[in-house]
């Protein structure tokens, strides 16, 4: 996973609420095996409408993508993650998160960022008054710049060293495997196997 | 101070714990399909790792799979599929493949095994896992490089959400089911009104729920925000399991009925937050939106966004009754439907099968109809009562089990405009096909609306 540390970008103002992973890539974009070329998929339904805000000639090399609150509800696909990435999304900002998206997004490296409802507001109202506007995520400070404002928000350290630092769930997982051993040799008895 | 049921099945769980960090918890069962492995499986393979625990790991195809016999005729969707079979062969699991007696929707075939029992940690490339916390266990979805963190460790590292109780108080009115109480719910807390939390369905109303109806329930937490839902194990848990293929016996049985009848909250046990629904005042409900939480009682209407204070909520309901194609103040009971969908991991066991033929058993549909088994075991057990018969006098189609025209991977969608009232959990803007519009409705609203063309409940019925 690549580290995150600051991100300096321009962003794009989604208005919507409840953007749920069937939009952010719908499902027929799911039958791939590999785990690239998904930015084509990336609002695929919504994109077809000429109007939609990422068509927006504007809005293009946007790295922050600027959202209505419950971003990344229903389907666990962590492809909704894969797809805002390789479309070029660094961030997401928004009030609520569906959980298993924000999840998947930091074993993944995008930063989703929870700040409340009137400062998203405030920051897609910028992007809309400027769309050259830049905005500042540090996660080192835990903070979101747009000129002279400010605002901190939370994140967990454990996550936020583990994404600053790029660092492989699974390999910091495998230390402990001498741990996951001694459990197993006490589960109970009758617990099913598939076998 | 007493705990939760949650907090009980977290903890026996843990594997280590640390100052700072997520508890690495311990997972009794990962379940697999075709759609988020593959790339895990990628990802063992680049970094020369096993699966740990391929004996508790299971897989089968079900969200690609035609529902009519024969081979797949889309490459991509084949490709998949082949793929899951590659794998599952290379690491030693477990698989389900198309035409085999066991395959079917995931969360399906897990509790018709007796591989998902009380107290169990489960979990499955999928969000609607949280349909096994019905047996009292933590069941939830997981992205896919979660999927390759169980492969790898059978282990994942995760803080214990916050505990929600949601009390139900009172008895369901005849005619009202487990699905239109999850959508009640849904509707009454909106779909964030779960985020952060395992949920605790509690109360005389589900307690009376058969295991089926505790599946659906527990199946739509997600729809809620909530990744995990569970109902503490009592008696109709134990004699649902009891004698199933996976399920322990003798004095195996024994023991470990004892311990799961541990498995409830204890009486001075705290939730972080508790919600009231009176079943009693509950009518057959019905979705009008495009989330879950945009739901209201059948003999209602259409709401006007006017109606909502909140200036998110008043654009997302403009936004979703211009998608929908519809007009604040029509009657739900007026909506005219064209496809009806009765299946998926949601309504797709064999309760909801017998309760929608016995609405269709003598009459016919005027819409197109799907009846899609949520696996081959459900469709023989239906087939040895003769359902497919009455579904097949009724004009209805009786096909083969999988994912279907819930998210309509496989051929089973809906085109632009078309309007469907489905058994499914996700009422997205072309979550059934690209235009596609959604109700969703128990199975027998569904029946009944096929019998009509329109939004209909059961008892409005000649």
């Amino acid at each position: 996973m690549e580290a995150f540390t600051t991100h300096t970008g321009r962003a794009v103002p989604l208005r919507r609420s409840n953007v749920d992973t069937d939009q952010i890539i719908p499902a027929v974009w799911l039958k791939q095996v590999s785990r690239t070329g998904f930015e084509n998929g990336l609002f695929a339904a919504w994109r077809e409408d000429p109007s939609f805000i990422l068509n927006n000639p504007a809005y293009q090399g946007a790295s922050i993508l600027l959202s209505g609150p419950d971003f990344g509800t229903g389907s666990s696909r962590e492809h909704a993650v894969w797809a805002l990435q390789q479309y070029g999304f660094r961030v997401v900002i928004a009030a609520r998160f569906g959980d298993i998206f924000r999840n998947n997004s930091t074993k993944m490296g995008l930063l989703p960022v929870i700040l409340p409802s009137e400062v998203v507001e405030r920051l897609q109202a910028a992007a809309e008054a400027d769309p050259t506007v830049e905005i500042t995520v540090d996660l080192a400070e835990r903070e979101v710049r747009l000129g002279s404002e400010s605002w901190s928000f939370e994140i967990d350290d454990y996550t936020r060293w583990r994404l600053m630092e790029g660092l492989d769930d699974i390999g910091l997982t495998l230390r402990h495997a001498d741990d996951v051993a001694v459990y197993e040799n006490g589960r109970q008895p009758w617990l099913p196997t598939t076998v | 101070m007493g705990r939760t049921l949650a907090e009980k099945v977290w903890e026996q769980h843990v594997v280590r714990r640390a100052d700072g960090e997520p508890d690495l918890l311990y997972i009794d069962l990962h379940l697999i399909h075709e759609v988020t492995s593959p790339q895990a499986f990628d990802g063992l393979r680049m970094a020369g790792r096993t699966v740990r625990r391929p004996d508790l790991t299971i897989a089968t195809e079900d969200h690609n799979v035609p529902t009519v016999l024969g081979p797949i005729s889309d490459p991509v969707s084949r490709t998949q599929v082949e793929t899951l079979r590659k794998n599952a062969a290379e690491f030693g699991i477990r698989l389900h493949p198309m035409g085999d007696a066991g395959q079917g929707v995931v969360h399906i075939i897990g509790p018709q095994f007796g591989l998902t029992q009380p107290g169990m940690t489960i979990v499955c490339g999928d969000s609607h896992t949280s349909t096994h916390g019905a047996f009292g266990g933590i069941a939830f979805g997981i992205g896919t490089s979660e999927v390759e963190h169980v492969l790898a460790t059978q282990t994942l590292p995760a803080y214990r959400p916050k505990t929600m109780a949601i009390e139900v108080t009172g008895e369901l009115p005849v005619g009202v089911t487990a699905k239109d109480l999850i959508l009640a719910i849904i509707a009454k807390i909106g779909t964030s009104g779960g985020q952060g939390y395992i949920v605790e369905y509690r109360g005389e109303a589900v307690r009376k729920l058969s295991m089926e109806g505790r599946m659906t329930v527990c199946n739509m937490s997600i729809e809620a925000g909530a990744r995990a839902g569970m109902i503490a194990p009592d008696e109709t848990t134990f004699a649902y399991l009891k004698g199933r293929p996976h399920a322990p016996a003798d004095e195996a049985w024994d023991a470990a009925v004892e311990y799961w009848k541990s498995l409830r909250t204890d009486d001075d046990a705290v939730f972080d937050k508790v919600v009231e629904i009176d079943a009693s005042t509950l009518t057959p409900f019905v979705t009008w939106g495009t989330n879950p939480g945009q739901g209201a009682p059948l003999g209602s209407a259409v709401p006007s966004p006017e109606e909502f204070d909140d200036p998110i909520e008043r654009s997302a309901a403009e936004r979703a009754l211009e998608y929908m194609g519809l007009t604040a103040g029509t009657p739900l009971c007026e909506v005219p439907v064209d496809t009806v969908f009765v299946g998926s991991c949601t309504n797709g066991r064999l309760e909801d099968l017998r309760a929608a033929a016995d609405i269709l058993r003598g009459r016919t549909v005027v819409t197109r109809t799907l009846i899609v088994p949520g696996s081959m075991l459900v469709k023989k057990a239906a087939e040895e009562e003769g359902l497919d018969q009455v579904f097949k006098d009724a004009g209805a189609e009786w096909r083969e089990a999988g994912c279907s025209m819930c998210l309509g991977m496989n051929p089973d969608t809906l085109k632009p405009g078309e309007r469907s009232a489905s058994t499914s959990n996700r009422n997205f803007e072309g979550r059934q096909g690209k235009g596609g519009r959604t109700h969703l409705v128990s199975p027998q609203v569904a029946a009944a609306t096929a019998v009509t063309g329109k939004l209909t409940a059961p008892a409005d019925l000649a």
